[in-house]
């Protein structure tokens, strides 16, 4: 564990690589098992005396554990530095915040890009196809490992969000709160479509040399960009896409070719070109996928109330995004109403913004504020 | 304490310690920050603002975004003691419909309604031959939000069909403090401005919380129509 502050940041932080002895391998759902477990993480704040506040935030598809920092493979701020950070919802100050990678990532975290201990050479399609389950369970031993006992709260957006809900399933007894953002109980048949059309990119790039293209020397850049762009297109809305490009051409009058006339058509490129430079194309398959296998209710007889019927002394927050299509409002409402269902305390918020999926990593007045009122509420009744 | 609505008052009163409570349109859950201090009551709301949902997460209370109309459906059958409905079931768009709802998911319902039969509102429209702008009902026919009025006549009506008993009823009128009333009352129908109603279904035997422990010594109204009926959800 290489942990220490890092020069040069507002907020204390600390973290490192968390490295399971051989004895304690993952146990994964699909039967296999992950020896030489490692855990990539941050932390921002101290954890307190009494180690009742302790928060875990959980990423998102292409997220990492640089949730409030300096990302050091982008030099670019966190992905969530307006919700963490001094004076925001999550203040260092007074919590002590946890974001690790999830397993099957790329930043640290055991996951295709790994070497296998069998062979000592990147796993590649080898690697154990992963789920949302297995992640949580990472986390539960980094959680433990760190002497934490019970989180005040476990908060994620997307598939953050279905790790909270996870999470709130599979260990209750360890959660205080828990908070799910702009996340589904479930994949649908159109979440899993556009994820197959990103795999399909990856997959028909000749450098994806079948999953083993680091021991080619190349990497099926060209594939995972068009991936990220047909995802990209899911993280904004409609409204948001034409207030920011509308028909704007990118120079004077038409190419009459095939280059970026249009503007929308220069940024997704942007974003597909610069997503390679820092995701690998295997863990965008194994996320992708894991992603896909998420039903919560399925281990439940198809009952998602069975799913948290053992978590009544957890207070849940759900929110939702009003444009958000990719995981919409009704798909909160359904986590809402088993929750309900199973008795637990939930309370719900649908955020007013025409900015689509991605809302939950901008500044939303409502969205600060109903974090912040969560929080402080949450702290309070835990005695903080 | 805050000063508060008459209404909360007499809600506060009703309420048992430690039930489970459901307040529809909860607004910044002052309500139901005062059930949870005086009453220790397990509450949850319903809200339709953002402004009002943000209010209630902030107090550390459990609040649903929803609208009484639509969304009750969130919420199991018989998950609280009590379903409050202060003042806005004229407005809903459908009354009947949300009225029989708040008794599938509670025990009982503490539904407050404005009387159109108030004798303001009869001469208003008598002498003027207008829509009676009063105290109690202070739009405009064109913006009210008021869709669904009704008098204590209309609303005792309503309760039998729906096969709900009235367990008790008081007068509000204007910061004076609650007068347990008889609604079928003649006189009542004239001069309650605005009526709080506990209800719950008939067919249920509710030997806890009887009325008379709610309201003293003050005599309530029977049920009307002594065959047993049919139990409607």
């Amino acid at each position: 564990m290489d942990a220490g502050a890092e020069p040069g940041q507002e907020i204390e932080s600390g973290g490192g690589t968390w490295r399971f002895p051989a004895n304690r391998p993952l146990r994964l759902d699909s039967g296999a098992t992950l020896p030489n477990l490692e855990v990539a993480y941050k932390t921002y704040g101290r954890l307190n005396e009494t180690r009742t506040n302790a928060v875990l935030v959980c990423h998102a598809l292409t997220g990492d554990q640089h949730a409030a920092s300096v990302n050091p493979a982008t030099g670019r701020p966190g992905w969530w530095d307006n919700v963490i950070g001094a004076g925001l919802p999550l203040d260092p100050e007074r919590y002590f915040i946890i974001a690790t990678n999830v397993i099957g990532g790329c930043m640290g975290s055991t996951g295709p890009a790994s070497a296998d201990p069998k062979t000592g050479r990147a796993y590649g399609l080898s690697f154990p196809v992963i789920t949302i389950a297995d992640m949580v369970r990472a986390q539960a031993m980094l959680i433990e490992a760190l002497g934490i006992e019970t989180l005040l709260a476990v908060v994620g957006g997307s598939m953050g969000g279905m790790q909270v809900l996870q999470w709130a399933a599979d260990f209750p007894e360890k959660l205080f709160s828990a908070v799910c953002i702009a996340a589904a109980p479930r994949h649908s048949a159109q979440n899993i479509a556009f994820h197959e059309v990103g795999r399909q990119a990856i997959m028909a790039d000749p450098d994806w040399r079948g999953g083993a293209y680091e021991a080619a020397g190349v990497r099926p850049e060209k594939g995972l960009a068009v991936a990220r762009m047909a995802a990209h297109i899911t993280y904004l809305s409609e409204p948001a896409l034409q207030r920011k490009f509308g028909r704007e051409l990118q120079r004077d009058g038409l190419s009459w070719g095939f280059d970026a006339d249009f503007q929308v058509e220069s940024y997704l490129r942007h974003q597909g070109t610069s997503f390679v430079d820092r995701f690998d194309a295997n863990s965008y398959l194994y996320i992708t996928r894991a992603l896909d296998y998420f039903d919560l209710a399925a281990k439940h007889g198809g009952v998602l109330a069975e799913a948290f019927r053992k978590a009544r002394g957890v207070r849940f927050c759900v929110l939702s995004f009003s444009s958000d299509w990719l995981y919409p409002t009704a798909e909160s409402r359904d986590i809402v109403r088993a929750l309900n269902a199973a008795g637990c305390r939930a309370s719900f918020a649908e955020i007013e913004t025409d900015k689509g999926h991605d809302a939950f990593f901008l500044d939303e007045p409502q969205l600060d504020r109903t974090l912040r009122g969560f929080f402080a509420s949450t702290a309070q009744a835990r005695g903080l | 304490m805050s000063i508060f609505r008459e209404d909360f008052a007499e809600i506060l009163r009703l309420v048992r310690p430690g039930a489970r409570v459901l307040d529809v349109g909860c607004e910044d859950g002052e309500l139901l920050d005062l059930l949870t201090r005086e009453k220790r009551v397990d509450g949850q709301g319903l809200e339709i603002s953002p402004a009002g949902v943000s209010a209630c997460l902030a107090k550390g209370l459990a609040v649903v975004q929803g609208d009484g109309d639509r969304d009750l459906d969130h919420f199991p059958t018989r998950a609280f003691d009590y379903a409050i409905l202060s003042k806005t079931l004229q407005q809903m768009r459908e009354p009947r419909h949300v009225l029989s709802e708040l008794l599938r998911i509670a025990d009982q319902a503490i539904v407050s309604v404005p009387n159109f039969g108030h004798w303001r509102m009869r001469m208003s429209l008598m002498a003027r031959g207008r829509m009676p702008e009063t105290r109690a009902l202070p739009d405009p026919w064109w913006s009210t939000p008021n869709i669904h009025l009704c008098t204590l006549r209309d609303f005792t009506d309503l309760c039998r069909e729906l096969d709900l008993r009235v367990d008790a009823c008081a007068a509000l009128s204007g910061g004076k403090p609650a007068r347990p009333i008889d609604p079928n009352g003649p006189l009542e129908n004239w001069r309650s401005e605005t009526a709080l109603f506990l209800l719950s279904r008939r067919a249920e035997d509710r030997p806890e919380a009887t009325p008379q422990n709610l309201f003293g010594e003050v005599e309530l109204p029977k049920p009307e129509g002594a065959a047993p009926r049919r139990r409607r959800r």
